[in-house]
């Protein structure tokens, strides 16, 4: 299987090479310096795609958990574990670029309004999927219990978003970001655009190469195991 | 009674017996739950403002910690005594076995948080009065989704080496909409037992009828997952 990912991924993470150079050109040089917020808007170019990147990849770790409990199959256990690794990143860089961004824009590091707090609750859930698999001894087990939290996870997303939400209209906050309809202006609309492929064909080529390698460990196991004269080698 | 009630039930009452065998559960969760609120009025300042307000947070944290500790028992007893094994050996349904652990769970963490009302109410300097009882349904309605997710989550995280770190770092951040329910719920109940909202508890109902759908959802959940998460 690693020998057929193999062409994937290494397509993958040249257009990633390319995109995200583009992106960076882009972004950091090219597009209009925003009025209000100066230089460190730039960083919007990168964290919003990071967050579509990052649900994107937890819808994964859904069908993966669904995958391993209706199916069995090895490969939508590799497809779960994979894209939760990704997508845990790709959470960590918004949580840690959001802050860096909203301190010099608008004077607070945090606040606990409702998209703040739902993206933080996201990334703490599938830290706790990853801690479990981690934790989880029994290689054989281990499929079948991510898969459950992994399920448990993500249907919960919903409830937790809008809970959040209803809480935060009981206890207004000052609205930051100014609303979304705000509009971006064309050149900014196009580096945003590039961004956004840049990163998802980031995301993409992270994920194929995670999935292959969790592949060629599983060859590498079995090889071991065909040469191994002693059954106790298996843990 | 269909077959599968009979078979919840017979499990319920194991569980009963064996905790009415010393009451362990009971009273663990009942002393922690009892020592967070205490630890958490020294956290605060000793002021009349402050109370009131961080009040109803306080006594749902010292409910979640305690409960967690009740969930963690439930599985850590089946474990000791091989019974998880014979349970999954008999021709036991799997959603009749989560049902009757949940119910299980949900009772002594509702009895636990009914001893440790009275508690609140003298700590907090509460006024005694029908709020109260508003305050039994949103408990038992907090607690019943609590220990459905709870029931799932403690069987999974009882099958790793960290059992009981992982529990609750897998159940807290699933069980927030109940939390913030159950908060904001208490909170309305308690302003509204304090008159200063005129006796109305208003939009108290969007945050019961959260606390019922999450209940609903993860007992559903939990029946379908439960025979997969303890090892089918």
């Amino acid at each position: 299987m690693s020998r057929k990912l193999a062409p994937w991924q290494a397509l993958a993470s040249l257009l990633a090479l390319v995109s995200v150079a583009a992106a960076l050109v882009l972004a950091l040089r090219w597009a209009p310096t925003e009025r209000t917020m100066g230089d460190v808007q730039r960083i919007f170019y990168f964290h919003v795609p990071s967050a579509w990147v990052a649900f994107l990849c937890f819808f994964l770790v859904f069908a993966g958990s669904v995958g391993t409990l209706v199916g069995g199959r090895r490969g939508w256990d590799i497809l779960a574990l994979s894209a939760a690794e990704v997508g845990v990143l790709f959470c960590t860089i918004v949580l840690v670029t959001g802050p860096i961004w909203a301190r010099p824009a608008w004077g607070i590091w945090w606040t606990w309004d409702a998209r703040l707090t739902s993206t933080l609750m996201l990334w703490l859930t599938y830290v706790a999927y990853l801690l479990l698999r981690h934790y989880a001894a029994d290689a054989r087990r281990r499929a079948t219990l991510a898969a459950v939290v992994g399920i448990l996870g993500f249907l919960d997303v919903p409830i937790v978003y809008f809970s959040i939400r209803w809480w935060r209209t009981q206890h207004p906050q000052p609205v930051i970001m100014g609303g979304k309809g705000s509009g971006l202006a064309p050149d900014m609309a196009l580096t945003f655009l590039v961004c956004l492929v840049a990163v998802t064909l980031l995301g993409a080529a992270l994920l194929l190469q995670r999935i292959r390698l969790e592949y060629l460990r599983d060859e590498a196991y079995a090889a071991d195991l065909a040469t191994s004269d002693l059954e106790a080698d298996r843990t | 009674m269909s077959l599968f009630l009979r078979q919840a039930r017979a499990v319920f009452l194991k569980d009963v017996r064996s905790e009415a065998r010393g009451w362990d559960s009971l009273l663990i969760m009942t002393v922690f739950a009892l020592l967070v609120l205490v630890v958490f009025n020294f956290a605060f300042e000793p002021g009349g403002d402050t109370r009131a307000a961080v009040a109803p947070g306080v006594l749902w944290a010292a409910f979640v910690f305690a409960g967690i500790l009740g969930l963690e028992r439930s599985f850590a007893q089946e474990r000791e005594e091989e019974c998880l094994l014979g349970l999954l050996v008999s021709p036991l349904d799997r959603g009749a076995l989560f049902l009757g652990k949940w119910a299980a769970s949900f009772l002594f963490m509702f009895a636990m948080e009914l001893l440790i009302l009275p508690v609140f109410v003298v700590f907090f300097n509460a006024p005694v009065g029908g709020w109260l009882l508003g305050l039994v349904g949103v408990a038992a309605l907090g607690t019943a989704g609590f220990c459905a997710a709870g029931t799932v989550l403690a069987a999974v995280a009882g099958q790793t080496v960290a059992r009981h770190l992982l529990l609750p770092i897998v159940l807290l951040p699933l069980i927030v909409p109940v939390l913030i329910a159950a908060v904001e719920a208490t909170a309305l109940l308690l302003a509204a037992g304090m008159g200063s909202d005129g006796g109305a508890a208003v939009g108290l109902g969007g945050w019961l009828r959260l606390l019922t759908a999450f209940a609903i959802v993860y007992l559903v959940l939990g029946l379908l997952l439960f025979g997969r998460a303890i090892g089918e």
